[in-house]
């Protein structure tokens, strides 16, 4: 399913001229080496506590996971086009603070999750508009408007929490489907990462994302348009994180001013532990949504080890750094062992 | 403001094009700064026109000792952006000093201060080394790289304090007296700001290898090629920006006297939202530390005149990603403009 230019990140690091180096391919494409950790990881835990497999257990793992999952999605592939946006979180804050102002207000549930999520991208928009349409960085206007949405969530709920959405909605979101482990809200969170990965991976429009991120300039030349790409990738980044908002605020039965706060972060931490290029133009979905569980398993398998979430902020960092370095590492460790061939050659 | 540009400059075209060039840049800079100043000149006349205690001896002390801490985190911050990088990683910083300050003052009481202040500010540029290493070596850019050594100084912070709390009962006196202190009436904190923001800004502007800075930071490649060290010079702006945020630290201890592993959480968004509020670009090469100090001021007044005009205070964050946001747009028409009328200079010599 992948393109060429999907298949490029592994590029400047893949190729290993010599025999016997198929470990350091593997290594190299990021992709399945988080994979295969991720999976080593959920391993690891089962074996380790039998509580981690247990179905309850992993109703709640997909809970945890479903925000940052979610946002990560459009997140990545504003990433690829070069851009970041900081301010989804802030969004969810301010969408779930709409929300709970429009459920005061009287408003029904079935109208409020629709202007939340047009909220979500009218905010996108105004994202889309500063950074694509006026041509400012991406990463001062969007810090500005983390502030600007997060303010404006405080401004519309105050430190009030509201917390009395039907319980119909709210079940709905923690439940499961029938009598499987399964959560209901692992349906919308499956079909969105269908949709972004075909996007991305195997459309023309995903490849003018990755020919976007890779030089802006020659994706001019080539007729893409990447300003309206970046535009409604905000757009869409907005709406997707307004619908997290909705469903945070329902599976917590509170919907509060500084919901997911700090969220942004750790995002950014998963799509780029993912591999993706904060250059832009390199990275693949489904490497982004193997460290997105990567990370969630990691804090819940750690959790019930009752091992304190500190840990795991020093586990995501260093994987992070890790993560980053690494093909730098492998590069200067292949440049070393050819040159070193090359002189026992001579 | 801008329309004084636009009138002043085409009214006389045969200046010569470089030295106009210069001089508008300059303009732009020093409009910024007027602007800012401007703007807390008319925040500070209506506040106190609402309520006279605003300029109080007392609130104003109050106001300065809130920003020198914020203002000491935006010197670092400042010469890591001019560079082209960016320091996520400053707020973990601030609290992992801060606890190392406290607990050193707190398990030996008998120690003088000075270790203690020295151990916060050495933890700090440990911190910095360590980015400025990772980011010089790694070939990974300082978002990245900051963002990853955000969470793991916060953790190891954590990991120390193990949730422990050192409250002010627990540090010597003299440690806390340094919070309060003043000299010939002007509190030390402030001083301590100060001092920071006059050295560095005259390093930045002045000096040779101030002005190295800028250049990495408008054109690496082309510094290189100058002969400027990047590389030395990088690493040097993270060591830095890590000290000053280990200073921070210890002034924060010894301000609030209660320290926990969750001190300084956030402030890496508000610090860089004051040096682009001060004109410090994030693209690199451009802003001053005057400048990104009169921002840091500029936020933390508008925090404390929001409840003396009675707004809520819930606006100041609203208040905050505004003022970001018509800092960079208007940056960007003042760049425009000036283009606009480098070109249309050219022309006329032409």
């Amino acid at each position: 399913m992948s393109s060429d230019l999907a298949t490029a990140p592994a590029g400047p690091t893949a190729p290993a001229p010599q025999s016997g180096s198929r470990w350091r391919e593997l290594l190299a494409n990021w992709d399945t080496a988080i994979i295969t950790l991720t999976v080593l990881v959920l391993i690891g835990a089962s074996i380790t506590n039998p509580d981690f497999g247990s179905s309850t257990n992993f109703t709640f793992l997909v809970l945890d996971l479903a925000p940052i999952f979610l946002i990560a999605l459009p997140m990545t592939l504003i990433i690829v086009t070069g851009e970041i946006d900081l301010s989804v979180a802030s969004t969810l804050g301010l969408s779930g603070a709409a929300m709970g102002w429009m459920w005061n207000n009287g408003f029904t549930i079935e109208m409020i999750v629709p202007m939340c999520i047009l909220l979500g991208a009218l905010l996108g928009a105004l994202n889309g508009f500063l950074v694509a349409g006026l041509g400012l960085p991406s990463l001062a206007v969007t810090i500005g408007t983390l502030a600007l949405f997060r303010g404006l969530a405080f401004v519309l709920l105050g430190d009030q929490a509201v917390s009395n959405f039907p319980r119909a909605y709210t079940s709905w979101v923690t439940g499961t489907v029938g009598d499987t482990p399964i959560p209901n809200l692992a349906i919308p969170l499956v079909i969105l990462a269908v949709v972004f990965g075909v996007i991305l991976q195997s459309t023309a429009l995903g490849r003018n994302i990755y020919a976007t991120g890779a030089s802006a300039t020659a994706a001019k030349f080539a007729g893409i348009d990447g300003n309206r790409i970046k535009f409604w990738l905000y757009v869409v980044a907005g709406a997707v994180a307004a619908l997290a908002g909705v469903l945070w605020s329902l599976r917590y039965s509170s919907a509060r001013a500084d919901n997911g706060s700090g969220l942004e972060l750790s995002v950014v931490a998963a799509v780029l532990l993912g591999g993706v290029s904060i250059f832009g133009g390199k990275g693949r979905l489904l490497g982004v949504l193997a460290a997105v569980v990567l990370l969630a398993t990691l804090q819940n398998a750690l959790r019930l080890e009752d091992i304190s979430n500190e840990a795991l902020t020093v586990v995501t960092g260093v994987l992070l750094i890790v993560a980053v370095l690494l093909p730098n590492v492998l590069k200067i460790v292949r440049t070393s062992s050819q040159r070193r061939k090359a002189i026992r050659a001579l | 403001m801008s329309i004084t540009t636009d009138v002043s400059a085409p009214a006389d075209p045969l200046k010569p094009v470089q030295k106009d060039g210069t001089s508008l840049v300059e303009k732009v800079l020093r409009m910024r700064s007027l602007g800012i100043l401007a703007a807390l000149i008319v925040l500070v006349a209506v506040t106190t026109a609402k309520n006279s205690g605003f300029l109080s001896s007392q609130s104003i002390r109050d106001l300065l000792l809130a920003a020198s801490i914020v203002a000491v985190l935006v010197v670092g911050q400042t010469v890591v952006m001019i560079t082209k990088n960016i320091d996520l990683s400053v707020g973990s910083i601030l609290g992992l000093s801060a606890f190392a300050a406290g607990s050193v003052m707190h398990s030996s009481p008998d120690l003088p201060i000075v270790v203690g202040i020295f151990a916060g500010v050495a933890v700090g540029a440990v911190c910095g080394v360590v980015n400025a290493v990772l980011v010089r070596f790694g070939g990974v850019p300082a978002l990245v790289v900051t963002l990853g050594t955000m969470y793991i100084f916060r953790g190891v912070a954590y990991f120390w304090a193990g949730g422990e709390q050192i409250t002010a009962d627990e540090m010597p006196g003299s440690f806390l007296d340094l919070g309060t202190a003043s000299i010939v009436g002007i509190p030390v904190l402030v001083l301590i700001a100060l001092v920071a923001i006059a050295v560095t800004g005259t390093y930045l502007g002045r000096y040779r290898s101030g002005r190295d800075l800028y250049a990495i930071g408008s054109n690496g490649q082309a510094a290189e090629l100058a002969g400027i060290a990047v590389g030395r010079r990088t690493l040097a702006a993270f060591a830095f920006s890590g000290a000053m945020a280990g200073i921070a630290g210890v002034m924060f201890a010894a301000r609030f006297g209660t320290v926990d592993a969750a001190a300084g959480t956030g402030y890496e968004l508000n610090v860089i939202a004051a040096c682009v509020v001060g004109g410090v670009a994030v693209v690199g090469g451009i802003g001053t530390i005057w400048g990104a100090a009169l921002g840091a001021l500029l936020l933390t007044t508008i925090n404390s005149a929001l409840p003396v005009l009675q707004i809520d205070q819930f606006w100041q964050q609203a208040i905050v990603g505004a003022l970001i946001l018509i800092a960079i747009a208007a940056d960007r028409i003042a760049a425009v403009r000036a283009a606009q009328q480098l070109r249309k200079r050219s022309a006329h010599v032409e």
